[in-house]
């Protein structure tokens, strides 16, 4: 236990700060895990090893001297065909299935990923150093790296340039027709199979996005998926499917919640707390509901 | 009929009776099948016969080692000081000490994890599904991370639980752990089989086929869903405590609370072999059991390739298990009647 905070009211000013840009990567993934749960109702564990690979690939470009910044560019690429190849041979057999099939299919993606990124990329903490700086503010007590800024800002633009991409194109109304009702969508022309194939590639690209920026803003280790997975399930649940200012907002509020954490327990319970929240949340929404005589759905 | 069935039950407990000393050379390896079978079996308690696949079991089964190893140290010797010294040998048990604190560290590991079960039922099992699913999953890899910070029991280097005793050397550990997981393990068959043959099975089944419809016949869902999950935390419990003991090492998130091994492993041979019957997960711990030991050496290294790979095709291809395959090829083994012109007609129909 570290009061340490308590006594100097700057550092919570640091934590808000490092926690509200942090939480609007996270914003970014959990808007993917909205995405798909949303349009073709599977719950993706493998969400977390995505973006890790996604941050591999930026880490690529920077050990081949091209500025890790692109990785926002070239990942999304390339993990939009890594998630059309994972749709084609797993996800579209699971589809219509029970939701724990397609859990436990995507948690043996996940371990498989895991261990391919770990014989591929070696088991060491890596990142991508963007040398973009720091910024000081408040007589230099309170610092922010360039890049988190640099990360955040890059997340509100894609996510912005998806929600705009999704209310007028072709595609984005497919995919949102499929998502409010597959069957009617099917009648009226719509080739659902290539909308989830597609929306499964967007997540997957969008996770791409944010591994590229979390390897130039934090570290990736080959490990590291599952919380990122956890952390977006939270945001989603507490949001609600479909409510993407919800999404952005307890996104942050995940961030805020995770740095205080840090200060507070220590960073070995960082983790921990994080799992420990989504346990919490979900027994207090149950109990919410259950006065209601009803429960999650 | 019953005299068929009780000459099978027979031969499999003279076999492993017997198998120690047939196979003296596998003894830790059957050891680990019989922890792994206990686990399978406790498994399916939820996730096939109630309908609530928790990725969380390996709570109890984590919960139950540490708590047998933790048990066993403090009752003789000072816990924090044994594991600051971090395996060096400065405290011997005798092999009184041993034994006492093994018995009542396996009772221990066996009482607590079903009351913890009991006091977080009422809050996660009115969860249902994937949310159910995904919780039990927070619920284990949290309480890993978490015991991985705490120091008294080794924080992140581990704990090392008491040495055997210097009677008999290598032979006479390897026989008493085998002994102690077989024996838990006939206790758990005959246990689950026992609570199977009675009405308590059918509300399990009736929670599992239709929860709302089974609350509206009046059966009051939650107490036996508790009641479900506090048994087999019980058995989960006691199969983490020997487990503990036949490790001789505890990690937090790699021994004890291994989401990525156990946590799936339990899953996936109930599956595997079928969930919802009481054969099934035998059946699918020992050929997972069997298959794990032969490939794994071939594989050496790519082994978690080798776990994602199959999960990923059980699961897809396989969902029913061999009981679930068993069932479709030999319906009448399994008591079911078949009107031959009425599957005819089906099949024409096809």
């Amino acid at each position: 236990m570290d009061l340490l905070i308590f006594q100097a009211p700057i550092l919570m000013v640091q934590a808000s700060m490092d926690g509200i840009l942090l939480g609007i990567l996270f914003a970014l993934i959990a808007y993917g895990m909205a995405l798909q749960w949303g349009v073709m109702n599977i719950i993706n564990i493998a969400q977390g090893d995505l973006v890790i690979l996604g941050g591999y690939i930026a880490y690529f470009m920077y050990l081949y001297g091209i500025h890790p910044a692109w990785g926002v560019i070239v990942s999304p690429i390339i993990m939009y065909f890594v998630g059309i190849g994972i749709y084609k041979l797993v996800i579209n057999k699971v589809v219509d299935r029970d939701l724990f099939i397609s859990i436990l299919a995507t948690f043996g993606i996940s371990i498989l990923f895991m261990q391919l990124m770990n014989f591929a990329f070696g088991a060491d903490v890596v990142l991508a150093n963007s040398g973009y700086g720091t910024t000081m503010l408040f007589d230099s007590s309170v610092v922010l790296p360039n890049s988190k800024i640099f990360a955040a800002i890059i997340s509100i633009i894609f996510a912005i340039g998806l929600v705009i991409y999704m209310k007028k194109s072709k595609l984005g109304r497919a995919i949102r027709a499929t998502a409010q009702n597959a069957r009617a969508a099917k009648i009226l022309g719509v080739d659902t199979e290539k909308v989830y194939a597609a929306t499964f590639g967007i997540n997957a690209a969008l996770c791409g996005v944010a591994g590229a920026l979390i390897s130039i803003t934090f570290t990736i280790h080959p490990y590291m998926g599952l919380p990122y997975t956890i952390r977006s399930f939270m945001i989603v649940i507490v949001a609600g499917l479909g409510n993407l200012p919800g999404v952005a907002i307890s996104g942050m509020g995940l961030g805020v919640f995770e740095e205080f954490a840090d200060y507070i327990l220590g960073t070995e319970f960082r983790i921990g707390s994080v799992f420990l929240l989504l346990v919490l949340i979900l027994v207090y929404r149950r109990f919410k509901l259950s006065k209601k005589r009803e429960y999650l759905k | 009929m019953i005299n068929k069935n009780l000459i099978v039950y027979l031969l499999i407990l003279i076999f492993g009776l017997a198998a120690p000393f047939v196979f003296p050379a596998f003894k830790v390896q059957l050891s680990i099948l019989c922890v792994l079978i206990i686990l399978a079996i406790t498994w399916n308690i939820q996730g096939g016969e109630m309908g609530y696949n928790s990725f969380g079991n390996i709570l109890f089964y984590g919960l139950g080692m540490y708590l047998c190893a933790s048990v066993q140290v403090g009752m003789f010797f000072p816990l924090a000081e044994w594991t600051e010294s971090g395996g060096e040998k400065t405290f011997v048990h005798t092999p009184a000490q041993f034994f006492q604190g093994f018995g009542v560290g396996l009772a221990v590991a066996a009482i607590v994890p079903t009351i913890v079960a009991g006091l977080i039922g009422y809050s996660i099992l009115g969860l249902r599904g994937h949310y159910f699913a995904i919780c039990t999953l927070g619920l284990g890899v949290a309480a890993g991370e978490i015991s991985g910070g705490i120091e008294i029991i080794g924080a992140g280097q581990g704990f090392t639980t008491p040495p055997f005793p210097n009677i008999g050397g290598l032979e006479a550990r390897g026989e008493f752990f085998y002994f102690c997981s077989f024996i838990t393990l006939v206790l758990t068959f005959v246990a689950v089989k026992s609570i199977y043959s009675t009405r308590f099975k059918l509300v399990l089944n009736a929670i599992r086929d239709n929860e709302d419809k089974a609350e509206a016949m009046g059966i009051q869902t939650m107490k036996y869903k508790i009641i479900g999950w506090m048994i087999s935390a019980f058995f989960c419990g006691l199969a983490g405590g020997i487990m503990g003991g036949l490790v001789g090492y505890i990690d937090s998130t790699d021994v004890a609370f291994d989401g990525r091994e156990m946590g799936v492993f339990m899953v996936l041979m109930a599956i595997l072999g079928g969930k919802g019957t009481l054969w099934g997960p035998v059946i699918g711990a020992t050929l997972f059991h069997i298959f794990k030991e032969g490939f794994w050496t071939f594989f050496l290294g790519w082994q978690y390739v080798a776990l994602g790979v199959l999960i990923v095709v059980i699961v897809i291809y396989f969902p029913e298990g061999i009981m679930g395959w068993l069932r479709e090829k030999y319906p009448e083994r399994f008591g079911e009647v078949i009107d031959e012109a009425d599957r005819k007609a089906q099949v024409e129909l096809k």
